[in-house]
């Protein structure tokens, strides 16, 4: 394992209630959820590797297989959904090859479907590395999407 | 403030993503190039959603000037004729009287848009913490909560519970442990609110004094903000705000120098709806599945680590500070008998001019939508507004002269809720927006409860049925008594709540289910099964735009003649017609629709 993991395991281990930044932490050194470290979160909190895995399974934020070098978040708000985010999901789907909550098979795109950004009054918009993207329409995001895509 | 002249740009997460760091770098460089003696600063959300970029121009001798839809070629307009020459751009200016801004009443929002988020200095120069003061140097923590029951705060987080009773029962409730928590519901999780989000960004202080006064009024010395993680600029504000308080003594050990003592954390949600019920919500600060329990005992008596606790949201926190300063009988003059101060909504959808906005409790539905939202875009229909999000429901436009206030909206099937206000036109299916909620739920109900999830799955599945044209007689009864099964049987307010997006569709738009169950029709032409696209040769240029969106090669045709859609290959999705100029796609639905899918026009 990894010396940030060692480290992060350290400073957290005597603070109450630390599972869910514990998670939280190792995904941002791993981009994902190994299974190994969460094993390794449930020695150092003295709970089961069940019960770890049972609570990063419960929340949307935690994955379990590596992510893409980029990440899209398409929104599915309320003011999205009735701005049209559906039809992004086709633009998506079409220029890239992959349904949302999957990723390309080169290894570029993790696409997420996320409930709300907040951004409504600019929807329908997706967020694409922590970028919000917003007032699109299908052929926006299909350019967007290439310039990501082609590096620039 | 400084005395020399300012230019202030709104840089809340909306800002950023319509341009306004391109046009705060543009405003530095121009400033900085012609060496004028004018600071440029960040600001939080004005709330002016739809004309951000925002920028305000500070004049030393006190005058402000507010620009919208700002880009980097406006900006340097900007710094030439009003900066330096002195001449404001008239074109760009966004007039005193814009009733968007000007019918507002703005209390949680008043130094949103106005002070720099990330200045304590700013926040201070503005009565910021001088509530805190006063209640530390010259009140009992009794008297505070007297002052918030006198005030007549309910909660801002949807249930609308007295605020002041809430303070009281964790007061008086023995701890066990002898540790007592303030926790602050900032996991704004419905989809189409942002009002959380746009106070913690642009007054971040002000839900800290309110949490910080509340720990004091019932004696707490811990206390969490409990922020959902999709909102990383509101974390990162909080995290510098929360900074700048322990250097200065206003959280910690001896509280402004008195023997008062209060810790405070910040801790990132991870992404579970039910996380804003709060006993869901103090799992997971415990570190456990976010599931909610039976209650009584509620949070006061028995909350997180099993010790008293006192959860409110964001912006009942907000008030607190306000309350304080203005005196409970000046906020008590604000709004309705029941209902009183402002409430802060987050307009979207399809109305003409979104944003935030802050209103007296008491003003109708119409007021806001069509005099401060401007109306429907495109001077379309107005259908309904959703309110409260999935736990809340649909008002149809018959009833836009509805008071807001807790106890109108509830009788009209909504609910107040955190104070989403989604607007929606005669392109907006209301089956759709039902069918849209309950997966919304049913994906995020935690599983415990039988009948939320199965139920809400079961409602689900009946409801897509209906949307895609395989709807039954039936159905509605089955809907029904699901929905009123859901209701009793679920234990926390997800659950119960959930069926209430359908209830109200059902109440008020009950003809557009008849019509898609009985005619396959989809008036709003949306439901994708009972539509067909089709072009118009008449209208059609053969500019071949859609035949270029099209991701299915649909659409298709030479240059310059008519092109034709093919119903076999087309998935509906609406390109084409989005993307045409001329108007020449056509929708049809019903009848007509499964004509046109026959000759395959």
């Amino acid at each position: 394992m990894e010396q940030a993991f060692q480290a992060l395991l350290e400073d957290w281990k005597a603070v109450k209630g630390n599972v869910i930044p514990l998670l939280q932490k190792t995904q941002d050194i791993y981009g994902y959820l190994p299974l190994e470290a969460m094993r390794e979160i449930a020695r150092t909190t003295g709970k089961s590797a069940a019960e770890i895995y049972g609570v990063a399974t419960f929340y949307a934020q935690f994955r379990f297989t590596p992510m893409g070098k980029h990440v899209m978040k398409v929104c599915h708000g309320t003011a999205c959904h009735v701005q049209g985010a559906d039809s992004l999901d086709t633009v998506i789907e079409s220029k890239l090859g992959v349904a949302p909550g999957n990723n390309t098979a080169d290894g570029k795109f993790t696409i997420e479907r996320v409930a709300c950004l907040g951004c409504c009054s600019l929807a329908p918009v997706v967020m694409i590395d922590g970028e919000v993207y917003g007032r699109l329409t299908g052929d926006k995001l299909g350019k967007i999407v290439a310039g990501i895509g082609d590096g620039k | 403030m400084s005395g020399r002249p300012e230019v202030a740009v709104g840089m809340s997460s909306c800002g950023i993503a319509s341009g306004a760091r391109v046009v705060f770098d543009a405003l530095k460089k121009e400033v900085a190039g012609r060496g004028l003696a004018v600071d440029v600063v960040e600001t939080g959300c004005v709330g002016a959603c739809h004309a951000e970029p925002l920028v305000e121009v500070r004049q030393a001798d006190g005058r402000k000037y507010l620009y919208g839809n700002v880009d980097e070629a406006r900006a340097r307009t900007i710094v030439e004729s009003h900066l330096a020459g002195g001449s404001p751009v008239a074109d760009l200016l966004i007039p005193d009287d814009y009733t968007y801004l000007a019918r507002q009443k703005r209390i949680i929002l008043s130094n949103c848009g106005v002070i720099d988020p990330e200045s304590i200095e700013q926040y201070m120069a503005r009565e910021g913490y001088s509530a805190l003061r006063k209640v530390l140097t010259s009140m009992t923590p009794e008297a505070v909560i007297e002052e918030v029951k006198k005030s007549g705060l309910r909660g801002r987080g949807g249930a609308g519970f007295s605020t002041g009773m809430k303070w009281t029962f964790a007061r008086d409730s023995k701890s066990a442990t002898g540790q007592k928590y303030v926790v602050c519901n900032a996991d704004e999780g419905d989809p189409g609110a942002f009002m959380n989000r746009s106070v913690l960004e642009g007054d971040p202080h002000a839900v800290l004094e309110g949490m910080v006064i509340c720990a004091f009024a019932i004696g707490a010395t811990e206390g969490y903000i409990y922020v959902r993680a999709e909102y990383p600029l509101a974390i990162k504000r909080l995290q510098i705000a929360l900074r700048q308080m322990e250097e200065r003594r206003l959280v910690g050990n001896g509280i402004m120098g008195t023997a008062f003592s209060f810790h405070l954390h910040i801790k990132e949600g991870a992404g579970a709806f039910v996380c804003g019920e709060e006993t869901a919500l103090m799992g997971s600060i415990e570190g456990r599945r976010g599931m909610p329990r039976l209650r009584p005992p509620f949070p006061a008596v028995r909350g997180l680590w099993d010790s008293p606790t006192n959860i409110n949201n964001v912006e009942t926190y907000a008030n607190i500070p306000h309350i304080l300063t203005m005196g409970s009988a000046e906020f008590a003059k604000i709004g309705t008998e029941k209902s009183k101060g402002t409430k802060v909504f987050a307009l979207a959808g399809k109305i003409k001019r979104g944003g935030m906005v802050e209103v007296p409790m008491g003003i109708t539905l119409r007021e806001v939508i069509f005099d401060m939202g401007g109306g429907i875009q495109g001077d379309r229909k107005f259908k309904a507004v959703q309110m409260g999000g999935p736990s809340g429901g649909c008002v149809p436009e018959s009833m836009a002269d509805l008071q807001i206030d807790y106890d109108s909206l509830s009788a009209s099937g909504a609910i107040m809720g955190s104070g989403g206000m989604v607007v929606m036109d005669e392109s907006t299916c209301m089956v759709d927006v039902a069918r849209y909620f309950l997966s919304f739920v049913q994906s995020e109900s935690c599983g415990k409860c039988t009948f939320c999830r199965i139920g809400t799955k079961r409602m689900l599945e009946i409801l897509t049925r209906i949307t895609e044209g395989k709807g039954e007689e039936k159905d509605i009864a089955d809907l029904e008594e699901l929905a009123m099964t859901i209701k009793s049987s679920s234990l926390c307010g997800l659950g119960q709540t959930s069926p209430n997006p359908v209830l109200t569709t059902l109440r008020y738009f009950r003809a557009e289910y008849d019509d898609h169950i009985r005619n396959r029709r989809c008036e709003a032409r949306k439901c994708k099964a009972l539509i067909r696209y089709a072009v118009d040769a008449d209208a059609c240029t053969g500019c071949m735009l859609c035949a270029r969106v099209c991701p299915t090669k649909a659409a298709r045709g030479e240059r310059k003649k008519a092109h034709t859609i093919d119903q076999d290959a087309c998935i509906r999705c609406g390109l084409c017609f989005e993307a045409c100029r001329f108007h020449a796609i056509t929708i049809t639905t019903g009848r007509e629709a499964l004509q046109a899918a026959g000759r395959n026009a």
